[in-house]
């Protein structure tokens, strides 16, 4: 399977998560989520943005608990629940919002 | 009523020569959503899993040596080193990196969840564990 | 607590047997499987250690591996146990966990 961002033919997997995570730039981000009849906020692009930094630091993407109580620390505590991150992402935060941010799919329950 | 067991992951393989080290830790990823109660063990070459400044990214291997500073993240309360496994490979604590462990509930922080025991320590808390998960 | 220890590696090949030793207590059961019964045997660089380990330890070693592997019941340490594969459940049975030293 492949995405194609600004002429680019980037390949993904079977699930739509970027092949090769180097590939990623902000628009990728953006026609992933014109697929999805999505329109990125703010708010979007700070869960993005986290998730980009934290696997730039461990190299994994985080578990959604974790995911969420590192929202909740470094976004904001009102932002740090599943509620307000299925909000943001309803095809679950882990998934669509890896997927979003260019990370491969995270392990374990998402 | 759900209950938590103590859990242990016992580490004896050395990390970019086989798969086994990186194995374990995504079972330790996995398996910290259970909400179990997870300690890891670091004997004979598991030792060199943690010597700081691994990078085999030129060997075109993943580096997981990053990910292990997360597992406080992901309820791992102790990370034990055998001693003697140390001394033998001429490595001491220093070598290693540390990870840091917080509730972000409680705001209990601990600055290093990494421990050095003895072989009799390391023996008792293997023998303490109701599961042990071998790699 | 007594713990079952499952060795399956050959002695002179890794440490699984010596690691099994040094990190079990005393009182615990050592059972030596596949690769592993070859340190069941005497005359052996390893016969020094498992000698020691069984002051505190008992050592089995699996029927059907030593079988396959033709060794006889005299030519093993003395004083460690045969089992079949009915005794290998009870020692699973009768201990609190079974750990595998790989």
């Amino acid at each position: 399977m492949s995405i194609v961002v600004n002429g680019k033919t980037l390949e993904t997997d079977e699930e739509g998560y970027l092949a090769d995570i180097s590939d990623w730039e902000p628009s990728v981000a953006e026609t992933m989520a014109q697929q999805d009849d999505l329109e990125l906020t703010s708010e979007h692009w700070d869960i993005i943005n986290f998730l980009r930094e934290y696997y730039e630091e461990y190299q994994i993407a985080p578990a959604v608990r974790v995911l969420t109580k590192a929202v909740g620390k470094k976004i904001g505590k009102d932002k740090g629940n599943s509620k307000y991150l299925y909000g943001l992402f309803p095809y679950g935060p882990g998934k669509q919002a890896c997927r979003y941010a260019g990370l491969p799919k995270p392990t374990g329950c998402v | 009523m759900p209950t938590s067991k103590k859990f242990m992951y016992l580490n004896r393989r050395a990390p970019y020569g086989t798969i086994y080290a990186w194995e374990s830790l995504e079972v330790v990823l996995i398996g910290a959503a259970f909400d179990q109660e997870v300690s890891l063990m670091f004997a004979d070459d598991g030792v060199y899993q943690l010597v700081k400044g691994s990078d085999p990214s030129e060997a075109e291997m993943k580096n997981f040596l990053a990910t292990y500073r997360t597992l406080g993240d992901y309820g791992v309360r102790h990370m034990f080193v055998h001693q003697a496994s140390l001394e033998a490979r001429g490595l001491t604590q220093a070598d290693l990196i540390e990870v840091a462990w917080e509730d972000l509930d409680t705001e209990q922080e601990v600055d290093n969840i990494v421990e050095v025991v003895d072989t009799d320590q390391a023996a008792c808390l293997i023998a303490e564990s109701e599961v042990v998960f071998s790699f | 607590m007594a713990d079952l220890h499952t060795v399956n590696k050959s002695p002179f090949e890794k440490n699984s047997l010596e690691a099994a030793i040094r990190f079990s207590l005393a009182g615990s059961c050592i059972l030596l499987i596949e690769d592993a019964v070859y340190g069941a045997l005497r005359g052996t660089r390893v016969e020094e250690m498992v000698k020691a380990a069984m002051a505190d330890k008992k050592v089995y070693a699996l029927q059907s591996d030593l079988l396959a592997r033709a060794i006889k019941d005299d030519r093993l340490i003395e004083g460690v146990g045969v089992v079949d594969y009915a005794g290998f459940v009870d020692l699973v049975e009768t201990n609190d966990k079974v750990q595998a030293w790989l």
